[in-house]
């Protein structure tokens, strides 16, 4: 089926290219395979261009727009890898990476830190600059919030409420750098609204938030990605049919994820199916 | 809204007796509609949200801090989610999270203008006197410092400037609330426009305010009807003083065009840019322009709500607005029938909390909502996309008050002051090293040593060394700029902005070095948070100028120095990270911070 919306055409990097109305410059730099890094964004959840790593250059416009949420034009023209471009992405790296804890981030996130030649060191010595580092949050059996890991990408926040779960547990408190995701009066999560369903975790890009089996297994030095598989396979509770993909590392389930693209789930699940699956080690 | 869970932790009878008071309160604005569109179509906002600001501060002014009980409260009142509020409440200086320690709370001005005037001091006086001071950031007294702002539980809040430990201690015993008096070299002079009033009308008395011309530009404004206000506006060339200098008219005319949605006109009266009070100049001593101009803004625009939103640390110029707004209401000149005109509009003041960042519109919208003051990612503009999602014509309070005499006396004569590109007349923050320091009203095309001229010039034993031009996010020039015309086009082919106006001198015993430094650490600490190139960014600065402070070297540090504002210029969300090193950039290509250059 042809798509029913009128096309816009539009100049990326040199290339006059054609993409659906309403499409971001995300969406057009995607249909035309130009990688474009991200961290804020997610395909399951409403943008919130935070991050600025998907900045991009448009001609006539003083600044650098967030490609994530900026909707393509008619006659735009989108530099994607101008100086201004490249030192702007690798300058929100390296901000990142000297001040939070990156080493468990998705490793696309380290691609993009390789390809931009990030060096985090150049702010100064660790101990002398400021940083997020604080110890982990471990308030219950189900998971572990690790700000220090934590680039306050909102997405937690956004997967917590209007986007996915609507239970609104956790928010951006505090303001600058001080500013960081908390429960209301930073209450232990066991007293806060929070249902766990875990799917802040489903959305975390950088480790912040896991799962209490993954930090155990991790402080042991047992936590071995490589060796897991993962298996998909449909959720036993209710009639709604969402896939669970099963992450099993000798023999024992250590955590449970859902496909972005799945239809009715769109990757977020409850608290049944994310960490409901003990019978099936019993 | 879904079902919410809220805490256990009771209130206490003070605590509901505060909220129940706001929700008494409850205008005819009461809000009912919203959708959210900046984070992406959020439609979460419920009605009356819009009055978890007020009902923060009156929890604060009640038991001096946001209590658990008390902001579970809140919660339950407005069906809030407790996180969410906490986030907001969180968001700003002036709520305390925590028990008081004191019954008052002194926060003492140490921003780039009163710290060259004894500051520092003066906290170390009031805590020695045993006092609870906070530092704060500018507190828009630039010309009487150093100021005071003294938070009281149970009472009105207190502005002093010039503040001695004594006068601070007087204030504190004090039962009513402050009573300044807007002092101007200028007052009563012939060649005025915006500062005809200032120091000359009762601020308090509504037929003081007709007796010298009050309320006839709305007269005439209903007569032209919004055709005509805005084809008069459009040809006096008036651009915003907020530092962006967009066309009033065009942008008027943007939100007459909208139709089928409520509009809304606001006041942004949250002037909070270092070393900026001018629009505090005129809301202390002539507030029922503002509300004049205002209500034909809303006429003109087809709105039907106007909102004004002062900053929080600005009690004596937010209890006149509210005086005059009552005293308008009550003469028919606000209210379901303005002046005769069959036409409704209604103004709800609201108070800003402490935060630099709410004065950038998109955040004081959010802010008015009952979100934190995060701006929003513009496209789209307030004028389609404003308050509540809703069209908005925003402008500042000098910007507004420039309406009165437009309308009075048509465009072209307006047109006919300043220069061609820039017409009209300008106010001037003028403070810092200069004999009289304060508000002026200059038409464009005064060059920047006339504008230190008619400030009666340099102290005596004083020598010029730089000025501080457009505030913390302007730049710092030297004496060999004194003969720059202040227009909007000759700053701009300099590479400078007049923004707010600010025109702060410094002498070359002050300390340059120290002022910069104090600029990058205004960033760091007034940042939003929402964005990584501002959050980060400003702290990364103000750590190198730190090491430079120490002695760091220059040429170790240019590159990331370089770096770090191209970042913040380039990719941060908003005009606070765009401009955030702009003045730390000036002073270094001046020279200003010593040998490091």
């Amino acid at each position: 089926m042809g798509d029913p919306r009128s096309l816009v055409e539009l100049t990326i990097d040199g290339n006059v290219v054609k993409v659906p109305e309403g499409s971001t410059i995300l969406d057009a730099c995607r249909r035309e395979d130009i990688d474009t890094p991200t961290l804020c964004w997610a395909s399951n959840l409403t943008p919130v261009n935070v991050c600025r790593v998907c900045v991009v250059e448009v001609e006539g416009s003083r600044v650098l727009v967030p490609s994530c949420s900026r909707p393509v034009e008619p006659g735009m023209v989108v530099s994607t890898d101008s100086e201004r471009v490249r030192t702007s992405r690798k300058m929100v790296y390296e901000l990142l990476a000297s001040s939070v804890e990156m080493d468990r981030a998705d490793a696309s996130v380290h691609a993009w830190m390789d390809h931009y030649g990030v060096r985090p060191d150049r702010m100064g010595d660790r101990d002398e600059i400021a940083t997020v580092a604080q110890p982990p949050k471990v308030q219950d059996d189900l998971y572990v919030r690790d700000y220090e890991r934590c680039i306050l990408c909102y997405k937690c926040v956004e997967a917590c409420g209007d986007d996915a779960q609507h239970t609104y547990a956790i928010a951006t408190a505090g303001r600058g750098f001080a500013a960081h995701i908390s429960t209301e009066s930073d209450v232990a999560l066991p007293d806060s609204a929070c249902v766990y369903c875990g799917n802040c975790i489903g959305v975390c890009p950088t480790g912040a938030l896991v799962f209490r089996t993954e930090f155990d297994m991790r402080a042991e030095g047992t936590w071995d990605e490589d060796s897991q598989e993962v298996t998909t396979t449909v959720c036993a509770f209710c009639g709604v049919g969402c896939n669970l993909e099963l992450h099993v590392q000798d023999n024992v389930i250590v955590k449970v994820t859902s496909p972005v693209d799945h239809p009715t789930a769109s990757g977020h699940l409850c608290i049944k199916g994310r960490f409901g699956w003990q019978h099936a080690q019993s | 809204m879904p079902d919410l869970r809220f805490g256990t932790t009771a209130p206490t009878a003070a605590e509901m007796a505060a909220v129940e008071a706001v929700v008494a309160e409850v205008g005819p604005a009461t809000v009912t509609v919203s959708e959210r569109l900046v984070l992406g179509g959020r439609s979460r906002a419920v009605a009356r949200r819009n009055l978890l600001l007020p009902a923060l501060h009156a929890l604060q002014r009640a038991v001096g801090w946001i209590s658990p009980g008390g902001l579970d409260h809140v919660c339950r009142v407005f069906e809030v989610p407790p996180a969410e509020a906490y986030g907001v409440a969180t968001f700003y200086h002036l709520f305390s999270h925590s028990e008081p320690v004191a019954d008052s709370t002194v926060h003492v001005c140490d921003d780039i203008a009163c710290r060259c005037v004894g500051a520092m001091d003066l906290i170390d006086e009031l805590r020695g006197a045993g006092q609870h001071v906070r530092p704060s950031p500018c507190l828009g007294q630039c010309e009487r410092g150093p100021a005071v702002l003294v938070q009281r539980t149970g009472a009105e809040e207190l502005s002093v400037a010039p503040a001695s430990l004594q006068d601070v201690e007087t204030a504190i015993g004090l039962s009513g609330s402050s009573s300044s008096s807007v002092t101007l070299s200028q007052a009563g002079s012939g060649n005025l426009r915006l500062l005809t009033r200032v120091g000359v009308v009762d601020p308090g008395s509504l037929d003081d305010y007709r007796s010298h011309g009050g309320y006839a530009a709305l007269e005439a404004a209903i007569d032209m009807g919004p055709d005509g206000v805005i084809r008069e506006l459009t040809a006096s060339g008036l651009s915003g003083r907020g530092g962006a200098a967009f066309p009033t008219g065009v942008k008027w005319q943007a939100v007459a065009d909208q139709v089928g949605r409520p509009k809304h006109v606001v006041c942004n009266a949250d002037e909070s840019e270092p070393g900026t009070f001018k629009d505090r100049t005129i809301m202390e001593g002539d507030p029922f322009a503002v509300v004049e101009a205002l209500t034909i803004a809303g006429l003109t625009v087809g709105a039907e709500q106007g909102w004004v939103y002062v900053r929080g640390e600005y009690p004596v110029a937010a209890a006149r607005l509210a005086g005059a707004i009552d005293a308008a209401r009550g003469a028919g000149l606000l209210g379901e029938d303005v002046a005769g005109s069959g036409r409704p509009f209604h103004i709800e003041l609201r108070k800003g909390a402490g935060a630099y960042i709410c004065g950038e519109e998109t955040a004081l919208f959010n802010s008015i909502e009952g979100f934190r003051g995060e701006p929003r990612n513009k496209p789209p503009f307030p004028t389609t996309h404003g308050l509540f999602g809703e069209p908005t014509a925003i402008n500042n309070v000098e910007t507004l008050v420039n309406v009165l005499p437009i309308v009075l006396d048509g465009g072209g004569a307006y047109a006919a002051l300043g220069t061609e590109r820039s017409p009209g007349t300008r106010l001037f923050c003028v403070s810092g090293r200069v004999m009289q320091p304060g508000t002026y009203e200059h038409e464009f095309g005064i060059t920047l040593g006339g504008v230190i001229e008619a400030a009666g010039g340099m102290v005596a034993g004083s020598q010029l060394r730089t000025v501080l031009l457009g505030g913390a996010a302007g730049s710092f020039v030297g004496p060999d700029l004194l003969d720059l015309p202040l227009t909007l086009e000759a700053t701009r082919e300099a590479g400078l902005s007049l923004g707010s106006g600010v025109v702060m001198v410094f002498g070359h015993d002050d300390d340059i070095v120290d002022t910069v430094r104090r600029i990058a650490e205004f960033f760091r600490d007034e940042s939003c948070g929402q964005c990584v190139p501002c959050r980060v960014g400003t702290v990364r600065q103000e750590e190198v100028l730190v090491r430079l402070g120490r002695g760091g070297s220059f040429p170790d540090e240019r590159d990331l120095l370089d770096d770090l504002g191209s970042v913040m210029r380039d990719a941060s969300i908003c005009g606070l990270g765009q401009t955030a090193s702009g003045a730390v950039r000036s002073a270094i290509d001046l020279g200003l911070l010593g040998g490091v250059s």
